[in-house]
């Protein structure tokens, strides 16, 4: 970990605890640091906050969240952050967390992707299963030709203006990014390897009604099979599994929209003890081998390591105990209980 | 007192592991295939909603149909074949005793 001088940095979101990865463990640290005074700053590569409650399963129910017999999975969420809230915590949402620096005066410097830098004498990294990804298929040149081409992720329609546009699918995104450059493109393909589709029946009726009114080509029972183009992207090779025949097409994008699936990411890199694809903790307080890091939830690993909800709430709940008798040594901590001294919200 | 069947899984470098697991505890198979310590994923934790439990079906076991849920996912997922099944779906009973499954590379 490099050392680099506090003084030298500007623009800087500055806290009492960066929370890496918004699930409900990491939301669930922003109300028990609030209630011994501790700000937090969550960073998430998602652009909303729930981790794979949000992202993969939010109209699941839970069972076994003490207190609730049934929840889904997205009201969990929308508790914890209601529950939060009054400590005001600070969100860098769509960025994942890619350096840890360490400072001159003993804080760290979390910088993100797209270069945000946050600032904070502790870092609680509460990732889950890593950081989301798109799901890549597996198609010579496929890297070759990304942003020259090839996009997973769909930020700003516009540069599909007039363009011809190939969109690979059977789910939601697909099916609704369809529905969507129908208008914007210039041509607009989706190629799925059924017939029936996962999403939404209103995006999939749209969709087919595109399709006969010869808006968009719908190609099912078929695969992209090759991409081709020099610099870059120009056509791909689209198999049809039915009649067993190729067809070439040309177009400027080649869209998988495939879902996303979580890698460990740049964690690795962070110089933390780690046992497989988990952070090694001491579970007096889930402080990992860098003093003043932790990990909380299920990205932590120790003798019993049960990847439960529940037990994410209690280590962060430790967790951020140990965080303040860092940040305060000379002070002491006293338990108070929120029924004899509620929650004094953040002016 | 459950009774144990066989189950054979040939790992991504090839190697051939027999294992066993109890009937009627309610486990699946991609359970059973990560309480022996094969490295199955299982992000979602068999809620058929990741495919990272994909195996190929090698023995010729009458399994019950798949699910729409199963299919769906199996839709998304990479290296579908024809006798792709995602171990989370399938329960572990007497009659799939002697399965023979080939791990899927990540999906």
């Amino acid at each position: 970990m490099n050392v680099i001088f506090a003084r030298d940095i500007e623009d800087m979101i500055e806290t009492d605890i960066i929370i890496i990865g918004a699930g409900p463990c990491g939301l669930f640290t922003v109300f028990e640091a609030g209630l011994i005074k501790l700000r937090c700053h969550l960073i998430d590569s998602l652009p909303q906050p729930g981790g794979q409650l949000a992202e993969i399963y939010p109209k699941k129910p839970i069972y076994d969240v003490p207190g609730f017999p049934s929840i889904l999975a997205g009201e969990l969420v929308d508790n914890l952050i209601e529950q939060g809230a009054p400590f005001k915590p600070g969100f860098t949402l769509g960025e994942r967390a890619e350096e840890i620096e360490k400072t001159d005066d003993e804080q760290f410097i979390v910088t993100t992707n797209r270069g945000t830098k946050h600032k904070a004498p502790i870092i609680a990294i509460a990732g889950g299963l890593g950081c989301f990804e798109p799901r890549k298929p597996e198609l010579d040149r496929l890297t070759d030709f990304e942003d020259k081409g090839v996009d997973y992720i769909i930020k700003d329609p516009e540069k599909f203006r007039d363009k011809k546009v190939v969109i690979a699918g059977g789910g939601d995104s697909a099916l609704d990014w369809t529905n969507f450059l129908a208008d914007v493109a210039s041509e607009v393909t989706l190629v799925h390897r059924r017939t029936k589709f996962r999403g939404a029946l209103d995006s999939v009726e749209k969709v087919e009604e595109l399709s006969s009114a010869g808006k968009i080509d719908l190609i099912t029972n078929a695969e992209v099979k090759s991409l081709h183009g020099d610099d870059s992207l120009s056509g791909v090779t689209i198999y049809d599994k039915v009649n067993d025949n190729e067809v070439r097409k040309d177009c400027d994008y080649f869209i998988p929209l495939f879902g996303l699936s979580p890698k460990l990411g740049p964690l690795k890199e962070w110089g933390l003890d780690l046992n497989k694809e988990s952070i090694s903790v001491d579970t007096l307080d889930y402080s990992t081998n860098v003093p003043g890091i932790y990990a909380i939830g299920d990205i932590n690993d120790y003798e019993g390591k049960l990847r439960l909800i529940l037990c994410g709430f209690h280590e962060a709940t430790l967790m951020v105990q140990s965080a303040y008798k860092r940040i305060h040594p000379d002070k002491n901590l006293v338990l108070k209980y929120t029924t004899v001294s509620g929650v004094n919200a953040f002016e | 007192m459950n009774d144990l069947i066989t189950v054979f899984v040939t790992d991504l470098e090839g190697t051939r592991h027999e294992i066993q697991a109890p009937t009627g505890m309610g486990l699946n198979l991609m359970e059973a295939m990560k309480a022996n310590g094969l490295p199955v994923k299982a992000t979602c934790g068999g809620m058929a909603m990741c495919a990272t439990c994909q195996c190929y079906l090698e023995s010729d076991h009458e399994l019950p149909e798949q699910s729409d849920d199963e299919l769906d996912m199996l839709d998304q997922a990479f290296f579908v074949k024809d006798n792709s099944r995602l171990g989370c779906q399938i329960h572990i009973t007497d009659e799939i005793d002697g399965i023979i499954l080939r791990l899927a590379p990540e999906a």
